[in-house]
């Protein structure tokens, strides 16, 4: 099967205009993006995952939505079952729930949470999760009866979970060659936990288009300013041209990746239609 | 977080006449002042060395061919002085039990030390550079009237030790030790002796770096040294002492010192590499174990990037970031080869009785970085003729220092071996009277579709396919021997006729094509789950049955709780396997494996985790064993005794308070002393939180325990994408057999055209 390619929701920007949101989800139902994904904050000014997937289901119908990723340990986890239950039926079923410890502990103590034991955590939520999102309780998802379930993290444990628990992989960016390489111990820990088949491989990148590129750059610095040194590296790796884009998008694929979520860096409406060009 | 965005604009460009201090004047140190000063004239560059010029330790260093390109694009005049002066060789030497096992395709470089310093000093003279040698450098105080300081003072750098609140160093001493030593002895290859003195093992690293000496590095571990009563000796004892153990090897020259004495490596890691105007550079950011011979080379191409970064970014901060985000991941990643090269070293005396081929490719794959591919492109002679040994003669655990193998597993031992033989992993091996065609196991993951334990047919299919794809071995994993013992409802099994009749059909049609082998499987606290597609230890709903464990004590945190397992509930349990060995035999299974892992009930009773019951079937390891003894001695009674009985065991549980590795070793060899002639060799999953390691060949090491420590013939699955990793494990004496990672076999039959290609 051949990669496909989601767009992400200008949501996770500071000051993104609202109207921007929802007329961004609605422009990316028509192109030829695959998904629409939302990330997750809790010590930054992104807006709320859930609301905004809630929202983007209204005015979409064929794009799946989905959150990557989603720091689950920050919520209750019978809140969060429920808020992924309707979403996924509001959408008829499209919700990938992609989540992870997240890579930052600033987070955990915006919501007065230790940090400590955040693994734990987010595997015995995944336990109840899987029981929540088996219950045909109300509201009832429709389709294939839960959401899509995506995990993410680098460490052993990690994949470790996503083995036990997800049906696939959402790597944390990066080029192909650490894709790849996330990608075979992803397989292998599956292959280890006796699953079948193989897992989904889900992978993510940043964009900002023309005009944009330098804006991108600092917003993505600015992001990644906890890796220390490596923030500007990850500034480097912003796509800033159609031709990046289907290097990219190639790279990825051939790594093995089954879905690439390309993020914007600027909150632009002309950033979308010209990822939808670079993409056609 | 530690560190905050870099803020352009607010700290210090180094374009013009600024002033530049080098604390240190090693390699890092003169090598970053060159190329900074060429960079920028302007500016005024200052090396402060402790020892006067020429006044230097050491004798030679190493450089590869990638190195000194790095080092022509950065200043073509020092490279070619300094390659003017070099040593040159292609081959790798391992001196083993009296042979010369010779290894070729390795570009290497050598240079005296002093003859590189001098090279360097000259140079920065020449660009301009100011030399403050003889002096006392200073510290971190040095920083205040300078705009840069090069904390380039080694490995116990002042710098960092004065700034550590900053710079958080990591200093990890080890037990080995070793004396810096020259020779008159010109080698002519990278030269690796290993020699046994007493109850005691040394080896040597040498390498030639001029036209009339060697570097002679000795190490040992500390009771080798010490028994060797090399902490008495001073200079002269311990030089005369090795010029004694290596007399063969030294051909009558003498070893020379040079101000050596007996130390132990440290290796040295840094959180972060820059701090203000001051940064890291070489042996004072980090070390490697020299075994690799990368401390040169490291601290040279440190500079590389930081003259680059300073030159290509104006401000300073935005420059060293620059400089450390670019380093740190090349550095981490040869100090991860390092350390499994320095891990080798120790565990040396573990593969004494390899034969020579077997041991020297377990030597230069030692660090992970050197596959049997890779060895195969730099000397296909070497390779081949590690080929031909393994076709005539590898045997699991097989030497001549130790006889024949314990266990019974052996390779075909051909009175001829052919001219040209195959790759390792499509070499045959005989495990009693089982002889197969090639080293390389399927196991294709189930797809818990069973119906009451029938196998459904898509399994069958499944199973089909993988023996005509070539395997050696087909192996029906997680069979379970009672309809309580399945993991999943979906489970096939082997406590009916009908189940055996199935699997007789199976085997029949894979006859004369590949071996068909089952593993039986007694889930314990992780039975009773849904089907694997949808995850793994999800308790059923409904239509459960009641779960049984060595101690009550469930898999996963907040998960169902299982009974204790008590005597009537093992004999049962005894008697299950054994029928179901009946039937596997009546089936024709051509090799029978009981699983006796990864928290399955058998596991439950091994590992200290999870076992924790005060009768005789717990405590000690021989009380932890008994059961699961007892039920392997029950199955070898039904079991043929020429068809191979394997067990698979977790020999590494990989969380705190688990199995320890002489435990793993004892409990292995144990059950080959109760009738088991091959272990299949896993790591982790006795609890639901270990912390695992999915790297390519990560069963490795469990296999290496199992088959080097234990001496017993050993199977090991995990990350093993193409035949070609097979080949690396099995090379190494590592395994005995492999299973191929399924997930990468899109069109299974490929198996079979890839060995006779070789």
């Amino acid at each position: 099967m051949s990669i496909r390619v989601g767009v992400g929701s200008p949501a996770g920007i500071p000051g993104s205009d609202p109207e921007l949101v929802l007329d961004w989800a609605g422009r990316a139902d028509a192109t030829p993006c695959s998904s629409l994904g939302v990330i997750d904050r809790l010590a930054y000014g992104n807006q709320d995952p859930f609301a905004v997937l809630a929202a983007a289901a209204a005015v979409t119908s064929r794009i799946r939505l989905a959150t990557c990723i989603l720091i689950a340990p920050l919520r209750d986890t019978q809140l969060l079952a429920r808020q992924a239950a309707t979403v996924d039926a509001l959408s008829g079923g499209r919700l990938t729930l992609g989540v992870a410890v997240g890579a930052r502990t600033d987070d955990y103590h915006a919501a007065g949470l230790d940090p400590r034991g955040r693994g734990r955590r987010l595997s015995e939520q995944l336990g109840v999760l899987r029981d929540a999102f088996d219950q045909p309780g109300d509201p009832a998802p429709p389709g294939r009866g839960r959401p899509e379930l995506l995990v993410g993290g680098q460490s052993g444990a990690a994949l470790a979970r996503m083995a036990r628990y997800g049906d696939g992989y959402v790597h944390g960016g990066g080029p192909p060659r650490a894709f790849a390489g996330a990608a075979e111990r992803a397989r292998a820990a599956w292959a280890d936990a006796g699953r079948p088949g193989t897992p989904r491989l889900w992978g993510m990148a940043y964009f900002a288009f023309g005009d944009a590129a330098e804006a991108g750059r600092d917003y993505v610095r600015d992001y990644y300013a906890f890796t220390g040194v490596f923030a500007e590296r990850i500034a480097e790796g912003v796509l800033t041209h159609a031709r990046a884009v289907t290097e990219l998008v190639r790279g990825y694929e051939d790594a093995g990746c089954d879905e690439l979520l390309l993020f914007p860096a600027v909150a632009r409406p002309d950033q979308l239609d010209r990822l939808a060009d670079a993409l056609r | 977080m530690s560190h905050t965005a870099a803020k352009p604009s607010q700290s210090p460009s180094l374009r013009g006449s600024r002033r530049i201090v080098s604390v240190g004047g090693g390699p890092a140190g003169l090598y970053a002042a060159i190329l900074l000063k060429k960079a920028d004239p302007a500016r005024e560059v200052t090396v402060r060395e402790r020892n006067a010029a020429g006044e230097t330790f050491g004798f030679g260093v190493v450089f590869s061919d990638q190195t000194l390109a790095n080092l022509h694009e950065a200043d073509p005049e020092t490279h070619e002085r300094i390659t003017g002066a070099f040593a040159h060789w292609d081959a790798i030497d391992i001196y083993y039990q009296g042979e010369l096992v010779r290894c070729g395709g390795n570009a290497f470089a050598g240079i005296a030390r002093r003859q590189l310093l001098d090279i360097l000093r000259r140079r920065a003279e020449e660009l301009g550079v100011r030399l403050d040698f003889g002096i006392k450098p200073g510290g971190p105080e040095a920083a205040a009237d300078a705009d840069l300081l090069l904390a380039a003072d080694g490995v116990g750098s002042a710098t960092r030790t004065g700034l550590a609140d900053a710079f958080r160093p990591g200093l990890q001493s080890h037990g080995a030790r070793y004396i810096w030593l020259g020779t008159t002895k010109v080698f002519d290859a990278f030269t690796f002796i290993f020699r046994r003195h007493g109850r005691g093992w040394f080896q040597v690293h040498a390498y030639p770096y001029d036209a009339g000496m060697s570097t002679f590095i000795v190490e040992c571990d500390q009771a080798s040294w010490l028994e060797a009563g090399l902490d008495q000796a001073d200079e002269a004892a311990s030089i005369r002492w090795c010029e004694r153990l290596f007399a063969p090897e030294l051909d009558g020259h003498p070893l020379v010192g040079n101000r050596s004495r007996w130390i132990g490596f440290t290796t040295v890691t840094n959180r972060t590499w820059h701090h203000r105007n001051v940064v890291l550079l070489g042996d004072a950011a980090h070390t490697a174990h020299f075994s690799i011979g990368s401390g040169t080379k490291l601290a040279m191409e440190d500079a590389i990037a930081l003259a680059d970064a300073v030159d290509r970014h104006d401000d300073l901060d935005t420059a060293l970031a620059r400089y450390e985000s670019e380093r740190r991941p090349v550095v981490e990643r040869t100090q991860a080869a390092a350390a499994a090269s320095r891990g080798w070293f120790e565990t040396w005396p573990r593969w004494d009785g390899f034969p020579p081929p077997q041991f020297a490719f377990s030597l230069l794959a030692r660090s992970g970085r050197v596959s049997y591919d890779n060895l195969r492109r730099r000397d296909p002679a070497f390779v081949h003729a590690l080929d031909r040994w393994f076709a005539a003669r590898a045997g699991p655990a097989a030497s001549p220092a130790e006889g024949p193998p314990r266990g019974s597993g052996r390779a075909e031992i051909a009175a001829d071996p052919p001219e040209v033989a195959p790759a390792p992993a499509f070499q045959p091996f005989r495990l009693g009277g089982l002889r197969l065609a090639n080293r390389l196991v399927a196991a294709p993951v189930p797809d818990y579709a069973a119906s009451e334990g029938l196998p459904s047919a898509g399994l069958v299919a499944e199973l089909e396919r993988a023996g005509r794809g070539g395997a050696g071995l087909v192996l029906a994993t997680l069979v379970a021997v009672a309809p309580e013992a399945r993991v999943t409802a979906g489970c096939a099994g082997l406590w009916s006729d009908s189940h055996e009749a199935s699997w007789r059909a199976l085997r029949e049609r894979l006859a004369g094509r590949a071996h068909l082998g089952v593993q039986l499987v007694h889930a314990g606290p992780r039975g009773s789950t849904r089907p694997r597609t949808l995850g793994t230890d999800w308790p059923l709903a409904d239509g459960g049955w009641p779960l049984v464990a060595a101690s009550a004590l469930p898999y996963l945190p907040g998960g169902p709780v299982p009974a204790e397992l008590d005597l009537a509930g093992m004999a049962t349990v005894r008697e299950w396997f054994a029928a179901a060995a009946g039937r596997a035999a009546g089936a024709g299974f051509d090799l029978l494996e009981l699983h006796f892992g990864q928290g399955y009930l058998l596991g439950t009773f091994i590992s200290p985790l999870t076992n924790r019951r005060g009768d005789a079937f717990g405590g000690s390891l021989e009380g932890r064993l008994r059961f699961p003894i007892e039920v392997l001695g029950a199955v070898r009674e039904r079991w043929p005794a020429g068809r191979p009985l394997a067990v698979c065991l977790t020999v590494d549980d990989q969380a705190p308070g688990g199995l320890a590795a002489d435990e793993a070793a004892a409990a292995a060899a144990a059950m080959r002393d109760a009738g088991c002639d091959l272990v299949e060799a896993t790591a982790g999953q006795t609890t639901a939180a270990w912390q695992p390691d999915y790297r390519r060949a990560f069963a490795g090491p469990a296999g290496d325990l199992v088959r080097n420590a234990a001496k017993v013939p050993a199977l090991v699955a995990g990350n093993l994408p193409t035949p070609a990793d097979a080949d690396t494990v099995l090379a190494s004496g590592h395994a005995d057999l492999c299973v191929l990672g399924r997930p990468s076999l899109p069109d299974p039959p490929w198996l079979r055209p890839a060995g006779t290609a070789r």
